[in-house]
C-alpha cells in the first residue's frame, strides 16, 4: 500500500529522547477532580506508545497536554529539552474524527500545516501530492474530505501529520470510529508508516488488540485522577504478522488483566 | 423535470392571476397576465423603469453588502470568543424582538429623508438576521476542528480564515438567501414615501393614479428583483461553498 519515496527522511538515533513529560497531573475546574495524576513519560527515537483504558479516563487530555493544546496545572512537557507551552511543529496530531476541514480538498488539508508555516503555495502542494502518491492515496487529492471512505479519510489525516517531517506523532484513537476490517487494515498501514519513517509516536486507544499491536510500551492509565498503573514492555511488537503469534494473545492476555486489576482499584 | 415542475408551478400562478382577475373588474381593476405582462414588457423599453430599477437595486444590494460586511464577522466573534459573546449576546437578544421596521420614522428623524436612511433600515433587519445564524452556527462548530489546526501550529489569524470563515460562510449565506425576501419587502416600505424613485414609488404613485397596469409593472418588477437577488445569493455561495456540493463518486 505504501510506495516507495524518491526523498530522504531524517531517522533518529534510537537512544535519543524525544519528549519527556514530567509529573503532568491537570484539573479542568479549579475546584473540580483531577483528571490526570503524576503522569510521567518519555518516549525515544525508536519508540512506539499505546496508552490504553477505558474511555473518559483522560487519554485524551493527556495527548493534548503532550502537544501543548492543553497545559498543565503541574509538571513539565520538553521535546527534544524544548519546553511545550503552544504547538511544535514537529508534533504532528492525528484525531479521531474533525480532523480534516470538510471544506478544504485532500491536498490542501495535507498542505495546511505548511501553510500555516509559510512554505510557498507551489511547494507545499508538491509536498502534499508527494505525501499522497507515498500513502496510496495519489488520484484523491481534488476530492473533498466527505468523498471519501471513513478510512480514506484517516489515512489522508495520517498523510497531513507526515507531511511537515514530524519528529514525533501523536494519535488520539485514530482508528475507534472505523469498522473493524478497516480498523485492522490501517493498523497494518500504521506499522507499515512506521516501519518505512520510524517517527515515534504515542497511540491512545481502547482496544487492546490495537495497544498490543501497536505499541513497543503498552502504558495502562486508570484511576480517577488518572495515572499510569502499568508499563508493559512489548517485545513482539513490530512484526506485521504480530497478530498469527501466540506471543500476541499472550500479551493481551496480560494487557486485560492487567486493565482488571486496575478497574478493581488495586 | 425539474423544468417541467418549474413551467407547471409557473402555469398554476397565472391561471390562478387569470381567474381573479376576471372574477375583480374582469382586467380593468386587475389585469390579466397577458395585460399586466405586455405592460411590462413595453416598459422595458423606457427610461423611466430602468431609472426605478436602478434606484431600488442600488438599495438593496448596498444595504446587503452593508449588513454582510458589519453582521458577518461580528457574528463570527460571537461565537467564537465566549468574553465577547457574554457582553453582545444580551444586547442583541433583547433588541432582536423589536420590530425594527417601526424604527423607521427614528432612522428618519435621524438620518435625514435619503437614501441613507432607507439603506441603514433594510440593513439593520438583515444583519440582525446574518448576525443570530452566523453566531450560532460558528457556537457550534465541533471546537475538534479548531484544536486539529491548532495543533498545526496556527494563530488567530489562521484560524480565522482556515477554519471560522468557511463553517460561517454557509450560515451567512442561508440567513442572507432568507434574508432576500424579506430586504424587499422593507424596500418596498422605505421606497413607498420621501423618495420619487424606486420601484416601491413606481407601485404607490401608479396605485394613486389608478394606473393599474403601470402598478402591475412595479410588482413584477420587484417580483423579479427579490428572485434575482435570491438566485444572486444562490450563485454566490455555489461559488464560495464548493464543497457543499461535493458527494461521494
Amino acid at each position: 500500500m505504501i510506495q516507495p519515496a524518491a526523498t530522504g527522511y531524517r531517522k533518529d538515533s534510537e537512544s535519543e529522547t524525544v519528549l519527556r513529560a514530567d509529573d503532568l497531573s491537570k484539573r479542568f475546574a479549579a475546584n473540580g477532580p483531577g483528571v490526570l495524576k503524576s503522569v510521567s513519560i518519555t518516549v525515544g527515537g525508536g519508540d512506539t506508545y499505546a496508552v490504553v483504558g477505558p474511555s473518559g479516563c483522560g487519554k485524551s487530555t493527556l495527548l493534548y497536554l503532550l502537544c501543548g493544546l492543553l497545559h498543565p496545572d503541574a509538571g513539565t512537557v520538553r521535546y527534544r529539552g524544548e519546553p511545550i507551552v503552544r504547538p511544535h511543529p514537529e508534533i504532528a496530531v492525528v484525531l479521531q474524527d474533525f480532523g480534516l476541514l470538510p471544506w478544504k480538498t485532500v491536498q490542501d488539508n495535507v498542505a495546511l500545516g505548511l501553510k500555516i508555516r509559510g512554505v510557498p503555495r507551489r511547494e507545499r502542494r508538491q509536498k502534499a501530492r508527494e505525501m499522497l502518491r507515498i500513502l496510496g492515496l495519489a488520484g484523491t487529492e481534488d476530492r473533498y474530505p466527505s468523498q471519501l471512505s471513513g478510512g480514506e479519510q484517516q489515512r489522508v489525516a495520517i498523510a497531513r501529520a507526515l507531511v511537515g517531517d514530524p519528529g514525533l506523532l501523536l494519535l488520539d484513537e485514530p482508528f475507534s470510529s472505523l469498522d473493524a476490517i478497516t480498523r485492522e487494515r490501517l493498523q497494518h498501514y500504521l506499522l507499515e508508516i512506521w516501519n518505512r519513517f520510524r517517527v515515534p509516536y504515542v497511540l491512545v486507544t481502547h482496544s487492546v488488540e490495537e495497544a498490543v499491536f501497536l505499541g513497543k510500551k503498552v502504558l495502562v492509565l486508570a484511576g480517577r485522577p488518572a495515572a499510569i498503573v502499568e508499563v508493559m514492555e512489548n517485545p513482539g511488537f513490530g512484526d506485521p504478522s504480530y497478530r498469527d503469534k501466540k506471543t500476541f494473545h499472550a500479551m493481551a492476555r496480560a494487557l486485560r488483566r492487567a486493565l482488571d486489576r486496575a478497574a478493581r482499584g488495586e | 423535470m425539474r423544468f417541467v415542475r418549474y413551467v407547471a408551478a409557473l402555469a398554476a400562478i397565472v391561471l390562478i392571476w387569470w381567474i381573479l382577475s376576471a372574477l375583480f373588474g374582469g382586467g380593468n381593476i386587475l389585469p390579466d397576465p397577458v395585460q399586466a405582462f405586455s405592460a411590462f414588457g413595453a416598459s422595458l423599453g423606457t427610461p423611466m423603469f430602468w431609472n426605478h430599477l436602478a434606484a431600488s437595486s442600488g438599495r438593496v444590494l448596498l444595504s446587503m453588502a452593508l449588513a454582510w460586511a458589519a453582521a458577518f464577522p461580528l457574528g463570527i466573534v460571537m461565537g467564537s470568543s465566549r468574553k465577547v459573546d457574554a457582553w453582545l449576546a444580551p444586547f442583541v437578544f433583547v433588541t432582536y424582538p423589536v420590530p425594527k421596521i417601526v424604527l423607521l420614522p427614528v432612522v428618519l428623524l435621524l438620518f435625514g429623508l435619503g437614501n441613507l436612511s432607507k439603506v441603514l433600515l433594510i440593513s439593520l433587519i438583515l444583519g440582525y438576521q446574518v448576525l443570530v445564524a452566523v453566531r450560532d452556527g460558528v457556537a457550534n462548530l465541533n471546537p475538534r476542528y479548531l484544536d486539529s489546526v491548532r495543533s498545526l501550529g496556527a494563530g488567530r489569524l489562521d484560524l480565522f480564515r482556515e477554519v471560522l470563515v468557511p463553517a460561517a460562510l454557509p450560515h451567512g449565506f442561508t440567513a442572507l438567501r432568507l434574508g432576500t425576501g424579506t430586504s424587499v419587502a422593507v424596500l418596498f416600505f422605505v421606497e413607498s414615501f420621501a423618495t420619487t424613485r424606486g420601484l416601491g414609488y413606481l407601485i404607490m404613485d401608479a396605485w394613486g393614479r389608478l394606473d393599474y397596469r403601470d402598478m402591475f409593472v412595479g410588482i413584477l418588477g420587484m417580483s423579479l428583483l427579490g428572485a434575482a437577488l435570491f438566485e444572486a445569493v444562490n450563485g454566490l455561495e455555489h461559488v464560495l461553498c464548493r464543497w457543499r456540493r461535493a458527494r461521494i463518486r
